[in-house]
């Protein structure tokens, strides 16, 4: 199978603010050569603590903040390369749900215009075939067409989010950006979202590109994952893989955080691994492993060299001493 | 079916009586006060030509006897009854001042616009397109804000009356006037405008029209625009009323409206040279009128400008 979506050494630079006059203009590397592929009809999941570079990496695919080096190819096709006009075409492919639902929908607009705005700009049918096309959108996501012509205001948080997938699929997209999309809601209304999500995924043959700090809603939606620290990929695999079998002392210290009340009682539980401090400054990124100084297993070679993503056992990881917890 | 739907719908009107602001204006008694003078004296103003029971500026009906006749009592030479009295030119003052409130309403009307339309189009690019676009704007505003209002106006004026040609001076002085308050008065829309939109544009939905592929003018256009305009809405209702205010100073250091065209500002003018001769209700009555509608606009535009505060509801 080919990959629908294949990042090939993404790098995503922020100028800062000159210290001084004459100083060089100092950059924030938000995300360091970052691979990964997707295959059509999968969904990956790209975790990580805030900070991590995971949304940067999502927006720098689809070209809304912009790459320093790297390639994209969507389709057989290089995003980065792509000239303005022929991207504006190339984004009813790829679309994107946004973390908060209360700013993601403009306030003053009818939510049937805001679900039917890219089918104008893109000029898709006739007035009345965006018109049922809008219809047949909000049943889909599970809304009421009388809803149709009422402001965002006028709804709940998780129906807001449902508008927001409409919008993302008015184009028929192939590719989904979900940044965060249930991270602002309840536990409640997350799972109907999830849900519309997984079958929005089979029913359309969808892909999508999920960023999330929440591991338990990762592993309900994706099929691979991949665990980023400092604008680097740690550990990518499938999803049974990578939680079941986590080579990487951060994916691990990760899995071990997420808060979990059946892990306690269950079989060969682990005490979580403790680890303290905070991630490196992002613009002054360590020589070597940028985990060094936080992980259990460092060594002196891990200060010194940068680890690559290698495969370990059934997946890769980026570590010098990749292997299972240790059961201290 | 969506016919039907449409029906059950409240009027505009209806639903614009029950919306939050409806309601903060039913239980507001100053304002409510206030749009009543507001809109009594804009009525009038209006409706000059039927209500006024003199044309003050028509030479063939009036009467040099009739010159100085106080506020209601009979010409002591003539019998004709004034409601507010007569200038020394036997004309009503208040036939005067309701043209005179035309040309003020009209002036202070256009000049908000012209600074509004200005003021808006600038800071939404300020805002938005930000770097030197931004620099260039703000500056120029920081430059201008350094120079009370009236002169910047004053020098406008005089430009344009020395480049425009004598014979047209007249009828152009009210365009003039325009321009010079509107270009004196664009600061202030100009920085609440570019001070919203520097929120609105990092907001998700903004992000999302990128994303479909609009242009950053329909952006700012369709999507920001909508979105900084409760601001707006307050600047500007106080602006009318200090529009008001610097088209009557104007006229009044001699400057504005001509005297074939006389504002409430040159009526106050002409007013103060009777003052210490005793004729006070030449002076008086279009000097109340401006303080009434002033003062009403302020009101008003304190009122909106609490009403849209959501911190304040």
């Amino acid at each position: 199978m080919t990959a629908l979506l294949d990042v090939q050494d993404l790098t995503v630079r922020f100028a800062m603010p000159r210290p001084s006059f004459f100083a060089p203009r100092p950059y924030l590397e938000a995300v360091r050569q970052v691979s990964f592929r997707l295959e059509a009809g999968h969904a990956l999941g790209i975790v990580g603590e805030s900070g991590s570079g995971k949304t940067t990496t999502a927006m720098a695919a689809i070209r809304l903040v912009e790459a320093a080096s790297g390639k994209v190819v969507f389709d057989g096709q290089d995003l980065l390369q792509l000239s303005d006009e022929d991207m504006r075409q190339r984004r009813r492919d790829v679309q994107l749900i946004f973390q908060d639902p209360y700013s993601s929908l403009n306030p003053r607009a009818r939510v049937a215009d805001i679900v039917r705005e890219p089918m104008d700009l893109m000029e898709i049918g006739t007035a009345d075939e965006r018109h049922d096309r809008v219809e047949e959108l909000f049943k889909l996501v599970g809304l009421r067409p009388d809803q149709l012509s009422l402001f965002p205001h006028q709804f709940s948080g998780g129906q807001r989010q449902r508008i927001s997938i409409a919008r993302a699929l008015t184009t028929n997209p192939r590719l989904l950006v979900c940044d965060e999309p249930v991270s602002a809601l309840d536990v409640a209304i997350q799972a109907q979202i999830l849900n519309l999500l997984a079958r929005l995924k089979t029913e359309l043959n969808l892909s999508y590109l999920f960023i999330s700090h929440d591991l338990g809603v990762v592993r309900h939606v994706c099929d691979d994952v991949a665990v980023m620290y400092l604008g680097k990929i740690v550990e990518m695999g499938s999803r049974d893989a990578l939680f079941d079998n986590p080579q990487h002392p951060y994916t691990q210290a990760l899995l071990a955080a997420a808060p979990s009340l059946a892990r306690r009682k269950s079989r060969g539980y682990v005490r979580p691994l403790k680890i303290s401090g905070d991630p490196p400054s992002p613009l002054n990124p360590p020589k070597g492993c940028a985990f060094a100084d936080r992980c259990p297993r460092v060594q002196d070679v891990c200060r010194q060299v940068q680890p690559e993503l290698e495969t370990v056992s059934s997946h890769q990881a980026a570590c010098h001493f990749p292997g299972p917890v240790n059961h201290a | 079916m969506a016919d039907i739907q449409q029906d059950i719908r409240p009027s505009r009107l209806h639903r614009a009586w029950n919306s939050d602001l409806g309601w903060s204006f039913r239980h507001a008694p100053v304002a409510v006060a206030s749009t009543f003078v507001v809109l009594l004296l804009i009525i009038g103003a209006v409706l000059a030509p039927f209500i006024a029971p003199h044309s003050p500026f028509d030479p063939g009906s009036l009467n040099l006897m009739n010159g100085f006749t106080p506020p209601g009592q009979a010409n002591q030479f003539t019998g004709d009854y004034f409601l507010l009295g007569t200038d020394d030119q036997g004309r009503d003052v208040f036939s005067t001042i309701l043209y005179g409130m035309r040309i003020s309403l009209f002036v202070g009307f256009a000049a908000v616009l012209l600074a509004m339309v200005l003021g808006v189009t600038l800071g939404l690019l300020a805002g938005y397109l930000g770097g030197w676009t931004e620099t260039i704007i703000m500056r120029v505003a920081d430059v201008q804000l350094t120079f009370p209002a009236i002169l910047v106006a004053m020098l406008i004026f005089g430009i344009a009356k020395g480049i425009t040609p004598p014979e047209y001076r007249n009828e152009m002085a009210i365009w003039v006037l325009i321009l010079a308050i509107g270009l004196s008065d664009w600061v202030q829309f100009a920085r609440v405008v570019r001070g919203a939109t520097l929120v609105e544009k990092n907001r998700e939905y903004v992000q999302a029209a990128k994303l479909i592929g609009r242009s950053p003018f329909a952006i700012m256009l369709r999507h920001i625009l909508p979105n900084v305009l409760n601001p707006v809405l307050v600047i500007a209702t106080i602006s009318l009323a200090l529009a008001i205010i610097a088209e009557a100073t104007l006229s009044f250091l001699g400057v504005g409206a001509p005297p074939t065209k006389p504002s409430l500002g040159t009526l106050i003018r002409i007013g103060q040279e009777f003052m210490f001769s005793g004729e006070w209700w030449i002076l008086f009555f279009p000097a109340a009128t401006l303080l009434a509608l002033a003062l009403s606009i302020n009101l008003l535009g304190d009122w909106l400008r609490d009403a849209l505060n959501p911190r304040l509801r």
